[in-house]
């Protein structure tokens, strides 16, 4: 972000927030989200997905910032970031990783592909790696069937997977 | 403001217009059970316990009494053979939750509910929310609210609140109707001053 966009958003505050700066960057980053959604307590939900999909977890500083700037309970925004599977209290990896478990996928060898990302991987379905690279989740289906094993990486559907398909396919992540 | 007249138990009840079935139970000294309400706050419906059976048209209908406002010749039944059976299944399905709340045994013996009859879980919070909502509307604090969802729901303070709040109010400990309240704030406050904890 330039420095001109930075006066600009500082000048256009409206409510009275305190810049923590503990995350280098995250406060003017979810400063920029909240001007851009005008302050409003009922983009609520808005603003948290775009501070999940900017920053892949959000942190209690992000959390503490969208409250007294929207000036909604604390409670609130927890009890919203804890219901919804899209939030994440807890940090993420820059790549998720989807493995799919539907009953066609398991059929076709589901379970063998997980094993051989979590051995490729090291880390097992809902953690992270300490590198901040990959997150692991298995989900039940993502609708593409007659593709499966489907496995999922950072959005991009990877179709008729195989376990010795799988170094070939991480390899391309940073 | 017009009155509106309505039958509770074969009693001619009056009440005005917006207060809900239970509140004109309540001042014609009919009991009606209920955990989840609490006279300062809003309404809720999250026990289902005070739930009764309204007759109008010649159908029978089962609504929650501490949400549903009063009309004009309703007629309601507090306890009915049907009633007492659903009671039953909440409580037993309740005091699986939470087997030692006196408040549930309580009802439990006049109800006949059998609180072995599924799997204990004990998680001792049986999600009436009175605590979130007296620190919410009441003391506006917020300092303790629900967290995750479905089976995992749980209540959960907010440390840096708590810390600074709770300690000299406390008014919430005394509504829980099971003893959960007073576990998640022992929990709070272990969180919060780490080195004080017991």
């Amino acid at each position: 972000m330039d420095n001109d966009r930075v006066d600009q958003i500082t000048d256009n505050h409206k409510c009275e927030c305190g810049h923590s700066g503990i995350v280098e960057g995250l406060s003017d980053r979810v400063d920029r989200i909240i001007d851009k959604h005008n302050c409003k307590a009922s983009s609520l939900i808005q603003v948290l997905l775009e501070i999940q999909s900017e920053n892949h977890w959000l942190p209690k500083e992000a959390l503490d910032q969208v409250a007294e700037r929207l000036q909604v309970p604390l409670t609130r925004i927890q009890q919203i970031a804890t219901f919804y599977k899209a939030f994440s209290l807890v940090p993420k990896g820059r790549h998720g990783i989807h493995v799919c478990m539907g009953t066609a996928c398991h059929v076709r060898g589901a379970q063998r592909v997980l094993d051989t990302v979590e051995n490729l991987t090291g880390i097992k379905p809902g953690e992270t790696d300490l590198d901040l690279k990959f997150s692991l989740e298995t989900v039940n289906c993502l609708g593409c069937c007659a593709l499966g094993p489907v496995v999922e990486i950072g959005g991009k559907t990877h179709g008729k997977m195989a376990p010795a398909k799988m170094a070939d396919v991480l390899k391309n992540y940073e | 403001m017009s009155d509106i007249v309505l039958q509770i138990d074969g009693i001619e009840v009056t009440a005005n217009e917006e207060m809900t079935v239970l509140e004109a139970a309540q001042k014609a000294g009919i009991s009606i059970p209920t955990l989840c309400h609490h006279e300062k706050l809003e309404p809720y419906g999250a026990c289902r316990l005070c739930l009764v059976e309204l007759e109008s048209r010649g159908r029978s209908r089962l609504v929650v009494s501490c949400l549903y406002p009063v009309e004009k010749g309703l007629v309601v039944k507090t306890r009915s053979e049907k009633v007492d059976r659903i009671r039953k299944m909440i409580l037993e399905l309740l005091l699986s939750h939470a087997p030692d709340a006196f408040d549930l045994q309580d009802l439990a013996r006049e109800y006949g509910a059998d609180k072995y009859r599924f799997a204990k879980e004990p998680s001792f919070c049986v999600h009436c929310g009175l605590c979130v909502r007296y620190c919410a509307e009441v003391k506006k604090k917020e300092a303790i609210g629900f967290v995750n969802r479905g089976t995992k729901r749980e209540i959960s303070f907010i440390p840096e609140i708590a810390s600074r709040e709770c300690w000299n109010c406390k008014e919430c400990f005394p509504l829980c109707p099971t003893e959960a309240l007073q576990a998640a704030y022992v929990l709070a406050k272990a969180i919060a001053f780490p080195a004080t904890a017991e």
